[in-house]
């Protein structure tokens, strides 16, 4: 009896109950009992709690809202500065050559000092502008129609990066698959070493590269960049981590098949790892589509360059049809950006995870 | 039924002669899938750099008397080879940290709940995907001494700044060097927080812990592998920032943009080989010096977390 005393003290104040309906069913009567009592008071706490409840909700809800607005506004806001250089150049493509000179001739003459004085100019401040006059494909037709050096350098671009990419992506892959699959010590020391060479800057690699260039005869040739690029670890170190991820089991049910290891690999293997050789390539195509440091050393005639070299130099001269040139240069990495982005980034994320 | 009578001792060393064999044939296989690769590492890497490595100590090229360590003292008494450095070094300092600490940020920006995330997503690596050489101009146009930001802040009546032939040019590198790298970072860094167990970050907030204790005492440690990742590609890429300075600024950039790259191709000019080859060797080492006190660092803080 001295329970029931204490009882209705407890179950009063807190209007849940789930507790207590887990206890014996004559304890339920008697709190059923109490709750009658005081049943008023008990529906005006529970209208109460509801307000109180719901002005939490609201008040959270509020500052959640507040937040994601302030955070999709910075999120925004980074976008813009991502797209800002972009976008401009596309634009500006199309403006007229003259309008282009109206409107940044101070800003090349004042790069270079010497033309400054020499030429008058139209326009002594700058205008950043978005939007041109009116749509010219002017610095198109002059560049694709009228100057056949701009279309050269593209080509040459081409025909030193495709190349690398399928070289090293082939020959990557088979390293790779080694390298997972046989996992004694030395050859952890080796691919350790691949990892340092893959590590380490142009100032360091370009020098062995140079040496052994002018030892094979191939210094000034489009060789003494492909191959070096074909023989490069970059991409041996993620494709092996990534292959190292294929379930063991995989590979024993294939065995018991009677599969070889070159059946493993081609079968098993390959189509694994599809997502992270797409995302290796697409690196690696825009990694030496930008390459600027083994031209300029390796290749001494300017006919042999690639655009990304020679692009600066149309910058700098030619003015009036360096934004064409620039956003013609984009469109091949853009391109593959656009339909092989999914892959990229589950590339890229899975190369992170160890 | 002689010949097939049990022999132990036999059976025993057919099976030894048979393990030998498979270990041997495997051996074989996979050492044939990495030839290739291996033939021309060698003979385009580790061969020709263990040719830099004697001649750097020899006199030069044509001359290949001995000269002990004499390279070594020039090239690092050299006025360009230590400003070089130092450029290097500052730029690598500001780029590394401020890459990962925001690529971080806007990771987890894009963790929360704002609407958009994936166009977000998209449109933040897009960078990486543009050549620098075809956004120069823009950067030329906003940074030239009569460019547009000079103009703009005209109008606010702050004066003119020589953005490229002064210290400001470090900025204006490391903007662009943000701008190109941040949306990778951010991708890994969104999946490893993504791979954070939630859990554990529920049962946090029931008990009340706020955004920012979660972040520290939750995400933080799952985070460090990923960081650290992050951390060395950064540093992989603030090396080759020569790239941005020579199609910004050209062969002779400001005082402060004079990076090792550019000493480099000093020397390749002058066909220095002495230099050269020195110079080669001390980055070298400087680098596995640098990327084994990050693996350090990071074995470290790994077990930390784990205990």
């Amino acid at each position: 009896m001295k329970k029931n005393e204490i009882t209705p003290l407890q179950t009063l104040p807190t209007p849940a109950s789930e507790e207590k309906h887990d206890h014996g069913s004559i304890r339920d009567l008697q709190e059923v009992e109490i709750v009658r009592l005081s049943e008023e008071e008990l529906e005006e706490m529970h209208a109460k709690a509801r307000v109180e409840a719901k002005r939490r909700v609201r008040v959270r809800t509020a500052v959640e809202k507040f937040w994601i607005a302030i955070g999709f506004i910075l999120a925004l806001a980074v976008a813009i500065f991502a797209l800002m250089p972009i976008v401009l150049t596309i634009l500006d493509s199309f403006m007229s050559t003259d309008e282009i000179k109206t409107n940044y001739s101070a800003v090349y003459n004042s790069l270079s000092s010497a033309a400054a004085e020499t030429k008058t100019y139209l326009s002594s401040t700058p205008k950043l502008k978005m939007i041109p006059d009116f749509v010219s494909f002017s610095q198109y037709k002059t560049l694709l129609f009228l100057s056949p050096t701009y279309l050269l350098k593209f080509w040459n671009s081409v025909a030193l990066v495709v190349p690398i990419v399928l070289g090293q992506i082939m020959i990557g892959c088979l390293a790779s698959y080694s390298f997972a699959r046989y996992r004694k010590k030395r050859r952890e020391v080796l691919f350790f070493s691949y990892v340092i060479l893959m590590l380490m800057p142009f100032q360091v690699t370009l020098v062995p590269n140079y040496l052994i260039a002018n030892w094979l005869g191939i210094y000034n040739t489009w060789w003494a960049i492909i191959l070096p690029g074909v023989f490069s670890t970059f991409s041996i170190f993620l494709l092996s981590k990534y292959m190292r991820q294929i379930p063991s089991s995989y590979i024993e049910a294939a065995k018991l098949d009677g599969a070889n290891e070159w059946h493993i690999f081609t079968k098993i293997c390959l189509p694994m790892c599809k997502s992270a050789i797409y995302a290796m390539a697409i690196l690696l195509f825009i990694d030496y589509w930008n390459m600027v440091e083994q031209p300029l050393i390796l290749l001494e005639d300017a006919g042999k360059q690639p655009l990304s070299v020679f692009l600066s130099q149309i910058n700098a001269s030619e003015v009036g049809v360096a934004f064409a040139a620039s956003f013609i240069f984009m469109i091949p990495p853009l391109l593959i950006f656009l339909y092989g982005e999914q892959y990229l980034v589950e590339g890229i994320s899975r190369s992170g995870i160890k | 039924m002689a010949t097939h009578e049990y022999n132990p001792e036999e059976v025993r060393k057919r099976r030894i002669k048979g393990r030998r064999k498979r270990k041997l044939r495997e051996w074989v296989v996979f050492t044939g899938y990495l030839t290739p690769s291996l033939l021309g590492v060698l003979l385009f890497f580790f061969g020709p750099m263990l040719i830099v490595l004697v001649q750097s100590f020899q006199r030069s090229a044509t001359n290949s008397e001995f000269v002990g360590v004499d390279n070594y003292v020039h090239v690092w008494n050299n006025q360009a080879f230590r400003s070089a450095a130092t450029n290097t070094l500052i730029f690598a300092g500001l780029a590394v940290p401020l890459a990962v600490l925001l690529a971080l940020l806007l990771a987890l920006l894009l963790s929360s709940k704002i609407p958009g995330k994936s166009v977000f997503r998209s449109i933040m690596l897009n960078p990486m995907m543009v050549p620098v050489a075809s956004i120069v101009l823009i950067w030329q146009v906003m940074f030239s001494y009569n460019g547009a930001l000079n103009t703009y802040m005209g109008w606010f009546g702050i004066d003119k700044i020589d953005w490229m032939k002064s210290n400001w040019s470090r900025l204006v590198i490391l903007i662009l060097f943000l701008w190109k790298n941040l949306g990778y970072n951010m991708v890994l860094f969104i999946s490893a927080i993504s791979a954070v167990p939630s859990e554990q970050l529920e049962s946090a907030k029931m008990d009340g812990a706020n955004a920012v204790r979660r972040f520290f005492s939750i995400k933080l440690p799952y985070l460090w592998p990923t960081i650290f990742f992050v951390g060395i590609m950064s540093l992989i890429n603030s090396f080759k920032i020569f790239r941005e300075v020579y199609l910004l600024a050209g062969d002779y950039p400001y005082d402060a943009l004079y990076m090792l790259q550019n000493f480099m191709n000093n020397m390749f000019s002058h066909l220095d080989n002495a230099k050269l080859t020195a110079a080669a060797i001390i980055m070298c080492i400087a680098m596995i010096i640098i990327v084994g006190i990050l693996f350090i660092a990071e074995n470290r803080l790994g077990r930390d977390t784990e205990e």
